[in-house]
């Protein structure tokens, strides 16, 4: 072994309660940071996940100007067959052609103002969540039955139940007066009130019926593989319908710009957090290495009188600090993993999660994934920040003069 | 009991013996104090914020309801009570502010466009004080009475109806026996609000215009009531309670928006959780300086005991080397963040992430909260928690052998 390796590690363990209070400090600030670190990402991956499932998709093609004021009348036209067209050019069946309205639902009781998406009953499950959901009855079938789906909140709120009928009302494309008399087919809950309050599902080509849509539609939803795929996707798409007149290709984040925002404000407070810990366990390294180098006055005057040379002693000291900051690197990543995968497995909840976690389109229980990434990101900018720290105790060495160290006790 | 002040002396003194450890120690406290507080005066400036703008529109601090109305939100589960019955009930019992009002769902329609909303009746001059709205940013004019016969819509929905002041819209809902109820209205005013999806879901009219809408006399559907503080609901929930039978249901303000007041409830959880972990991080250092401050004057420890010296009075004056350390950080941390929210009270425009925040039920712009009971809490658990860290350090200190410690070689 070098003999400077050899040295560091030896005056590492001259102070052995010193030097695992240093390291004591990493490893607990490490077990934190691949803790939160692993549990932030998997919640956005969820978050996005969820949060696209149930309506949005990864990228829609739409109407300019359909996105920021979804007018009726800002249609696609020939919805069905350019969906079809897509599906067929991208070898993809997770592609479905939409179309939506406003309308009041009434049942023999009550009335409630809803959202009504007309969808292709055999591709929307592909792209949405929705069709999974079926509490009761069944989803949607036949292309162009007189059949809706509605929410478990509009169910309990209109009084019906499978199998009773609701009328629609509301205006068509062209702005006249729209109604139809509905078979409920089935009753979906999502857990989100909003949507089960407030959303219905009829077939698409009885959309197009109702509201006078003459074949068009408002939407096609398209899912992408992953997320990563998501901008290559929306490029072959954008030329896909480039001969189709004036439509527009609009991703995840224009669709929801609210969702990439919140992981923004999200992450910089926890980066914030993060940081202020770094900087504390640098301030301990900081603060242990100088005395050591304080301590240990005499013993380097009497070395360099001997021939060392400062530069060597500083890469001495930068070695001590490396070697206890692995140990700290590798402890703290070891540590935070096992706990990070143990509650991946057993599920992490806190109190007052699951109406924190609802607001997100969360489950109540989180299964953290520990990734390599995650598990190394946190411990590896702390070892950076240590080495930073023993930066200046490393540098006094260089002013240190042989005779009057070896002066000092 | 004169030995305290010559301890403290002493542990002064040893304190600047070593200033560089002290003065590094000294700012990593500092750091973390002020971590602390100005982490904590952020997320309390955003739940306040938070809990205002939902509140305004809850709105009220206690409610009352027919029993069915919240899950069920009909006509049809009105409040049993007529305005003259709550008026004899509840003026004068001390509230700041109460009203009641209809809030039913509704589809208002222009030419162009339908939507759902909710519609608000109200009596414009009772819930001035706690409304959402701020009746002179009004654009066009606020309702100015019960029977006023426009109606005040939101900008954004304006927008998307394609409407503006002085067109005219339909609004459809629902009356007791189920007929719908409809009629046109002059769209009067345009409102603003700090969260935009409230301007695409309200709509106010007056309050007996709304009653005669949807034929229902003089009943409503809920009537709110305002205290002094949101967060203690207690006294203005007591006087409600007490003036009604239970053929209506009182509900606190967190009842009604369970994540506002889940919000509310982890808040202070959560911070002290945050003051803990800073603490944590912190401790290892601190515990590291005492125990090398008591390694390098083994002897002298040894000597004072050898003197005559109570091992009690080692372990006091370690401890006090502590505390002083500690002491000094978070005064220098207080004074820190104190300096740092200050400036920032008048707000942080955070806008960029508009729309994430609205995600939370937050608006764009976040006002720092430093409060004396947060400040408080953090420097309490400092000391205490610091005090129990530095008594291992200080109790082996007090536990030398006099001739062993003499005789070490330092």
């Amino acid at each position: 072994m070098n003999i400077t390796l050899r040295l560091a590690w030896r005056n590492l363990w001259r102070q052995p309660r010193r030097t695992w209070l240093t390291t004591g400090a990493m490893v607990f600030s490490n077990v934190l940071l691949v803790f939160m670190i692993s549990l932030q990402f998997g919640m956005y991956g969820l978050m996005i996940d969820n949060t696209l499932q149930v309506f949005t998709g990864h990228l829609q093609v739409q109407a300019p100007g359909y996105k920021d004021d979804q007018k009726m009348r800002q249609v696609v036209p020939d919805v069905r067959p350019l969906a079809e067209r897509l599906r067929e050019e991208f070898d993809s069946d997770r592609i479905a052609a939409r179309g939506w309205a406003f309308g009041l639902a009434s049942s023999a009781e009550r009335s409630y103002g809803i959202g009504i998406y007309g969808v292709e009953p055999e591709f929307e499950p592909k792209v949405s969540n929705i069709p999974g959901l079926i509490e009761e009855g069944r989803y949607l079938d036949e292309p162009s039955a007189y059949d809706i789906v509605i929410g478990s909140v509009l169910a309990r709120n209109l009084r019906v139940s499978v199998g009773d009928e609701i009328t629609i009302l509301g205006s068509g494309v062209d702005g006249s007066f729209a109604a139809a008399v509905l078979n409920v087919a089935g009753i979906f809950r999502s857990g989100v009130k909003e949507i089960d309050r407030n959303i219905a599902e009829i077939p698409l080509a009885t959309f197009q019926e109702i509201f006078f849509m003459n074949g068009a539609g408002h939407q096609v939803v398209i899912m992408a593989p992953s997320l990563g795929a998501v901008p290559e996707l929306q490029a072959r798409v954008e030329a896909a319908i480039s001969g189709d007149g004036d439509l527009v290709v609009q991703d995840w984040d224009a669709l929801q710009p609210g969702l990439k925002q919140m992981i923004q404000a999200d992450m910089s407070s926890a980066f914030f957090m993060y940081g202020i810990l770094v900087i504390l366990v640098a301030f301990s390294v900081l603060n242990t290495q100088l005395m050591s180098v304080l301590e240990r006055t005499h013993e380097f005057g009497v070395v360099m009188a001997l021939g060392m040379k400062p530069g060597r002693l500083g890469r001495l000291v930068m070695l001590e600090t490396a070697m206890m900051g692995m140990l700290g690197l590798v402890l703290g990543a070891i540590a935070g993993a096992a706990l990070t995968i143990w509650l991946g497995i057993r599920g992490y909840t806190i109190p007052g999660m699951e109406e924190m976690a609802a607001q997100f389109n969360l489950p109540g229980r989180i299964y953290p994934q520990a990734t390599v990434l995650s598990t190394l990101i946190g411990p590896t900018v702390v070892f950076l920040f240590c080495l930073l720290a023993s930066v200046y105790p490393a540098w006094r060495l260089r002013r240190l003069h042989p005779v009057e160290a070896m002066r000092t006790h | 009991m004169r030995i305290a002040p010559v301890l403290g002396r002493l542990a002064w003194r040893y304190l600047w013996r070593n200033h560089r450890r002290t003065i590094i120690m000294l700012s990593a406290i500092s750091i973390g104090a002020w971590a602390m507080m100005f982490m904590t005066a952020l997320t309390r400036g955003m739940v306040d914020q938070m809990i205002s703008d939902g509140i305004s529109v809850i709105p009220g601090h206690v409610q009352i309801h027919h029993p069915g109305y919240l899950d069920d939100p009909s006509i049809a589960n009105r409040l049993p009570y007529t305005d003259a019955e709550l008026a004899r009930r509840f003026d004068g019992a001390g509230f700041v502010a109460w009203a009641s009002r209809v809030r039913v769902p509704a589809v208002i329609t222009s030419e162009r466009e339908s939507r759902g909303v909710t519609l608000l009746g109200i009596d414009p001059a009772a819930e001035r004080a706690f409304s959402f709205v701020d009746y002179d940013a009004v654009d066009g004019r606020f309702l100015e009475s019960v029977d006023d016969s426009g109606i005040v819509i939101g900008a954004k929905l304006a927008g998307t109806l394609e409407t503006e002041v002085g067109k005219r819209v339909v609004l459809m809902t629902q009356d007791p026996e189920n007929e719908i109820a409809d009629r046109g209205f002059r769209v009067v005013g345009l409102f603003h609000a700090n969260i935009e999806s409230y301007e695409d879901s309200f709509v106010f009219v007056g309050k007996r215009t709304a009653q005669d809408l949807l034929h229902i006399g003089d009943t409503t559907t809920e009537a709110v009531f305002v205290g002094d503080d949101y967060r203690n609901v207690e006294p203005v929930y007591d006087i409600v309670s007490a003036a009604v039978d239970d053929t209506v249901r009182v509900s606190r303000w967190t009842e009604i928006d369970t994540y506002l007041g889940t919000m509310l409830k982890t808040m202070d959880g959560f911070m002290l959780i945050w003051v803990v972990v800073i603490f944590l991080a912190l401790s290892f250092g601190l515990v590291n300086t005492l125990v090398m401050a008591v390694f390098e004057r083994v002897r002298e420890i040894g000597l004072m005991l050898a003197l005559g010296m109570k091992p009690a009075m080692i372990l006091g004056q370690i401890l006090i080397e502590s505390m002083l350390l500690l002491g000094i950080g978070l005064l220098i941390g207080d004074v820190l963040a104190y300096a740092t929210v200050k400036p920032l009270e008048s707000g942080i425009d955070i806008s960029i992430v508009a729309q994430g925040m609205e995600m939370f039920g937050a608006s764009s712009m976040l006002y720092p909260a430093l409060y004396l009971k947060d400040v408080i809490l953090a420097n309490v658990v400092v000391l205490i928690l610091g005090f129990f860290a530095s008594l291992s350090p200080a109790w082996r200190a007090s536990r030398y052998e006099p001739v062993e410690a003499i005789t070490k070689v330092g």
